[in-house]
């Protein structure tokens, strides 16, 4: 199972053709205490980098842009009541979606978590 | 130019200007705008003194039809204003005030605010509101964009018995969008519920009506509620805020949406503004909502305080993707209202509303008097009603005018086939003898 990043600070974590989505712990820190995740419909068919949801902190509101092509096959609906999880927890609980990846290979437009952790430095 | 009484400079002040940038003379400072576009003159009058400006402003005034009598509506209302609404608002605590983005240092104005909202809350029905919008054609616009981003659909229906001025604002502001903007021609003055049945699709995000309409009719709106919700879009009701004292308040009959222009509560005519919009709505909707929201909360010690919260969708956080581009609200018009509202009370509101409703009446059995003059008995309505004359109604009303009587607003300019039609408009300001004045007028002219 590996795990993908995207510049806009989303994570993707491939298994078996299905991808779940989140925004990673460094984004989760930067936006401080998140009051609102709002997710996509079910079903809602996203192609790579374009919006998928939006999420407010006390500070912003920002968008999550979808670190691939597919269709939004599940969405955490533990983050209506509680959107703190994904402060607690942003690359593991807090997940957002889960999407049916259209082509794999989009993934190489990725980055590793070692070029993920690489790229934090530069920015 | 040096000579000007208008200009706060000195002869040597303009020279040390002039210096400083390099300039030999105010033309030549100028000289890179072509002279064409240059103004020739300002058509001012030489300067005069303090107590000749005040003359020359009095004998202005005088002469600006504050002494007619109007029973001119349409939007916008001629109410009578406690003298406690000018003396607070007057404050130099709440006048002064800027935007309170620093809760500390704002909290009699958040609280004004956040009980502003509770009070539009209140009189709509509705869970929630924002701290006041520019006005209610606008505000209308505003509830058009929260449907559209609420539903995802492309459709705007408008019934053609919204405010004409409304509808414009609604158009001018979707015109470079891709939505559509569906409107429905009035049947009988009133909302033609075939014709909307028939547009009722999945791209119709939202329904806007008003209540009572531009023709001061007044409907249920309970039946088309259900309607259009059954279509998946909103329905957004445009109200007239003294009416709700009277009239169920568009949250109770199913409106997702209440909009309207708060000038009728606690706001001078002022010749078209300030005023202020208010907009309230379900609470499933807030973060689709423009504008800023006041919250209460609690301080690090536990104590009551205010703060704006939800900000984070307002421009100066959010930008480009603020969810509206009205960045400033209305505070101080807003703050009259509330004050207007809390000084006027639950049984005043309910009390100046049947004032409004039975003069109308009263006006209405009066005109219906008058041979020619037909009053149109559609629906119900409150204090504003229309009728039919004989003849065009734009020369009658100009020849009232003459004689101190603001009549009403013609329909000719916006409506075809209404060039006889006039809405009149009594509020609890018109007396008895003021009305039977227009009826004699009305009966002598036609």
């Amino acid at each position: 199972m590996s795990i993908y990043f995207t510049k806009e600070h989303e994570w993707v974590r491939v298994k078996e053709g299905i991808g779940a989505v989140g925004i990673s712990e460094h984004a989760a820190h930067e936006l401080g205490d998140i009051t609102f995740v709002e997710l996509p419909a079910m079903g809602k068919v996203v192609k790579q980098f374009d919006m998928l949801g939006a999420i407010e902190s006390v500070k912003a509101a920002s968008d999550i842009f979808s670190p691939v092509s597919g269709k939004v096959v599940k969405i955490n609906e533990a983050l209506n009541d509680a959107p703190e999880i994904v402060n607690e927890s942003a690359e593991d609980a807090g997940w957002l979606t889960w999407i049916e990846i259209a082509d794999e290979a989009e993934l190489k437009n990725l980055m590793t978590r070692e070029q993920y952790d690489e790229y934090l430095k530069t920015i | 130019m040096n000579d000007s009484h208008y200009c706060p400079h000195t002869p040597e002040e303009i020279r040390e200007m002039l210096s400083v940038v390099g300039a030999s003379s105010v033309e030549e400072l100028f000289a890179p705008i072509p002279p064409e576009l240059r103004a020739k003159t300002f058509n001012i009058p030489p300067g005069m003194s303090e107590f000749e400006t005040f003359a020359r402003m009095q004998a202005i005034a005088a002469d600006n039809g504050a002494a007619m009598v109007n029973f001119i509506g349409g939007g916008f209302y001629d109410h009578i204003i406690p003298a406690v609404v000018d003396h607070l608002s007057g404050r130099a605590e709440f006048y002064t005030a800027y935007t309170p983005y620093q809760p500390e240092c704002s909290q009699g104005t958040l609280q004004a605010l956040f009980e502003y909202q509770t009070a539009i809350c209140r009189l709509t029905g509705l869970e929630v509101s924002n701290a006041s919008l520019y006005d209610g054609a606008t505000a209308c616009a505003e509830a058009a964009m929260m449907a559209l981003r609420a539903t995802g659909r492309t459709r705007i229906v408008v019934d053609g018995c919204v405010s004409p001025f409304s509808r414009q604002v609604l158009k001018t502001y979707l015109y470079n969008q891709a939505v559509e903007v569906v409107e429905i021609a009035p049947l009988d003055g009133l909302l033609n519920r075939a014709a909307l049945a028939a547009c009722l699709d999945e791209h119709v995000a939202a329904v806007l009506v008003q209540n009572p309409n531009f023709f001061g009719c007044i409907e249920d709106l309970s039946p088309l509620a259900e309607q259009v919700h059954a279509a998946g879009a909103l329905l957004v009701a445009s109200v007239y805020p003294v009416s709700l004292g009277l009239i169920t308040p568009p949250g109770d009959m199913g409106a997702d949406i209440a909009v309207g222009d708060g000038q009728s509560l606690g706001n001078p005519l002022s010749f078209g503004g300030p005023s202020f919009g208010f907009i309230a709505a379900k609470k499933a909707y807030i973060r689709n909502m423009p504008g800023r929201i006041v919250g209460e909360t609690v301080d690090k010690n536990g104590k009551r305080g205010f703060v704006l919260t939800l900000q984070a969708r307002e421009q100066h956080i959010k930008r480009h993707k603020a969810t509206s581009n009205i960045c400033s609200n209305q505070g101080l018009c807003a703050l009259r209202g509330l004050i207007f509202l809390s000084a006027v009370g639950r049984e005043g509101v309910a009390e100046l509303a049947r004032l409004n409703r039975d003069k109308a009446e009263y006006t209405k059995a009066r005109l219906a008097g008058i041979p020619g003059v037909t009053v149109v008995q559609s629906a119900p309505t409150f204090n504003e009603f229309t009728v039919f004359l004989p003849k065009p109604a734009a020369p009658v009303v100009a020849e009232l005018l003459k004689q101190g009587i603001a009549p009403g607003v013609p329909l000719g300019d916006y409506y075809e086939d209404s060039a006889n039609a006039l809405v009149v408009t009594v509020t609890e300001k018109r007396t008895k003898k003021e009305i039977d004045r227009l009826a004699e007028a009305l009966r002598a002219e036609l």
